[in-house]
């Protein structure tokens, strides 16, 4: 009865990743309503800080949007300085969604029925 | 039926794609009723960019692709009465707004009444004494290459008020190029918060062009996105509330529903109760997205609180040298070589400063400057890699030191590497801060 399965985020969930200075913002948005809640019990401020702890985030903050089912995770200096200072291809940091979106995440089995790709 | 105000989208920064707006310009005519036609074509270091490019040549420093993005729609424009409002005045608006005209003259059977908006330039000798109060200690020693204030929608309303059938600005923040039309359309006052932040909200979701119609959304097998090749641009329908429905241009690819809207909406926000504007500040934390049907959606319940007692200011300065170099390598141990090259590299430059290394094929892109991700990615055996440096230097000639060190793997280097290119250029620093609304007054002229 209590079963459950263990997949990527980005089967639960999509977003993207927008850049102001060195300040990255990444949304996380539930592909359905009835998965929002495990999401939010999951993928938290300090399990965001740790997947991004090689970019030494000097706050990671979460607002919750639970009528759009989707999180904002707000991340402080964790783009090297950002577009005119950083040395990475990437100086923007727009790929930083798909790091976030390959978070485990531990799901009820009824759920997967709601979750993309399911093969 | 009810009064409902179309602004359709046709460019979310400069160097979009240039044959957007003829689709957006034929839904608009096909829909008939009031519409104006947004064009969004400056990025925060657009701006700087245009402005050095002005002081080479007092002609230019407006969008350099003024000429392919308007020239296809202007006669149609004018024609159907669509208004056209846009940024592409970029350092230069008053030059942009000639050049309309002359674009006008050749292909127009009458002249438009073009508004000009200036005033967000607050580089001047005038005001520096204050911009550097407001800017702090951060501003010591620092060559101003621009420096520029956010303004808002009311100068657009005006100006539409006025009758413009086209406004051309410099600097306003985003969403004031949709809020500017609602005010003047549905004469809303400057202080109507909750109907500001709505049209604001319909304004960031227009702002960036095909990013909300399925543009920068794929991901094959989990975002399948239609047609993606021939992309269509967004129409916001908005009502005298300031509610929105969003479409997209008819006969065009991509798509439109609750979720390319909600990676939109939340693009670029921080707190989602206080997005700043010039204009309001909007809270989202109440929204809802609704899907009508294929490639309509609905936002609502956006609310509304005053907007700052300040404007933002972006400063850029001159910030010194990038220079970069890649060099590849391919077959058995090709990563190998390659890490050799980066430790070359790093002996070679080490007065040079702090020098990133990527391995483009292994890992480049998630890692940060210093190397602590690379470096804890254990060694493979890659079969195709390329070695990607880049250092920044205050000094041209240390910065330079990298691309001729990089040329010299050739013969120097690990065997078998390939495809050297470099560059070096300059970089642009940049700098915010808040400034009293009364340093950035907006200036409206028209040009006949």
């Amino acid at each position: 009865m209590n079963e459950t399965i263990q997949v990527p985020l980005y089967r639960a969930a999509h977003g993207r990743t927008g850049d102001k200075g060195n300040r990255s913002n990444i949304s996380v948005i539930a592909w359905h309503p009835s998965l929002y809640d495990s999401l939010v019990a999951q993928v938290t401020e300090a399990a965001v800080g740790t997947l991004f702890a090689h970019r030494r985030p000097s706050r990671v903050s979460r607002y919750l949007l639970p009528r759009l089912h989707a999180m904002n995770f707000v991340l402080d200096d964790v783009l090297d300085g950002g577009v005119n200072d950083a040395l990475n291809l990437d100086s923007h940091g727009k790929a930083l969604s798909f790091l976030l979106l390959e978070l485990p995440v531990v799901l009820p089995a009824s759920l997967a029925p709601l979750l993309k790709n399911p093969h | 039926m009810a009064d409902t105000l179309r602004i359709g989208s046709a460019a979310g920064f400069s160097g979009d794609r240039t044959d957007a707006a003829r689709p957006v310009v034929d839904t608009l005519i096909a829909s008939g009723g009031p519409s104006v036609l947004i064009f969004e074509t400056l990025a925060e270091r657009t701006l700087a960019l245009a402005q050095l490019a002005r002081q080479s040549n007092p002609q230019a420093g407006y969008e350099p692709l003024l000429d392919e993005m308007l020239g296809p729609v202007l006669a149609d424009c004018l024609q159907h009465c669509i208004r056209i409002v846009s940024n592409f005045g970029a350092a230069n608006p008053r030059a942009a707004a000639l050049r309309i005209r002359e674009l006008a003259a050749q292909q127009c059977s009458r002249p438009p009444r073009i508004a000009v908006i200036t005033g967000d330039d607050v580089s001047g000798a005038d005001q520096r004494q204050l911009l550097l109060e407001c800017l702090g200690d951060a501003a010591t020693g620092i060559e101003i290459a621009s420096a520029n204030a956010y303004l808002g929608a009311e100068a657009i309303a005006d100006a539409l008020r006025e009758g413009a059938d086209v406004v051309v600005t410099g600097r306003v923040a985003d969403p004031s190029l949709t809020v500017g039309p609602a005010m003047a359309h549905f004469g809303w006052a400057a202080d109507d918060w909750d109907r500001l932040a709505r049209a604001t909200m319909a304004g960031h979701l227009l702002e960036c062009g095909a990013q909300v119609c399925g543009g920068y959304y794929a991901d094959p097998g989990i975002k399948d996105v239609p047609d993606l090749a021939d992309v269509g641009y967004p129409i916001a329908e908005i009502d005298a509330d300031g509610d929105c429905i969003l479409v997209k241009a008819a006969g065009t690819g991509g798509c439109l529903d609750e979720h390319t809207v909600k990676e939109q909406l939340l693009y670029e926000l921080h707190d989602p109760s206080a997005y700043l504007t010039p204009d309001v500040t909007a809270d989202i934390t109440e929204a809802t997205v609704t899907r009508l049907g294929v490639d309509r959606v609905r936002l609502s319940g956006v609310r509304g609180h005053a907007r700052p007692a300040t404007l933002k200011v972006n400063v850029f300065h001159q910030h010194g040298w990038l220079a970069e170099g890649e060099i590849s390598y391919a077959g058995r141990g090709a990563e190998s070589r390659a890490r050799l090259a980066a430790d070359i590299l790093r002996r070679r430059l080490a007065a040079c400063g702090p020098l990133r290394a990527d391995l483009i094929g292994v890992s480049s892109v998630f890692g940060d400057d210093a190397g602590r991700w690379l470096a804890a990615q254990p060694a493979g055996d890659a079969r195709d890699v390329r070695l990607r440096v880049a250092l920044n230097h205050a000094d041209r000639a240390m910065a330079e030191k990298l691309t001729r060190e990089v040329t010299a793997l050739y013969t120097c280097g690990p065997a078998g590497g390939g495809g050297v290119r470099t560059g070096l250029r300059a970089r642009l620093g940049t700098l915010s801060c808040s400034v009293p609304r009364s340093l950035a007054q907006p200036v409206l002229e028209f040009i006949e």
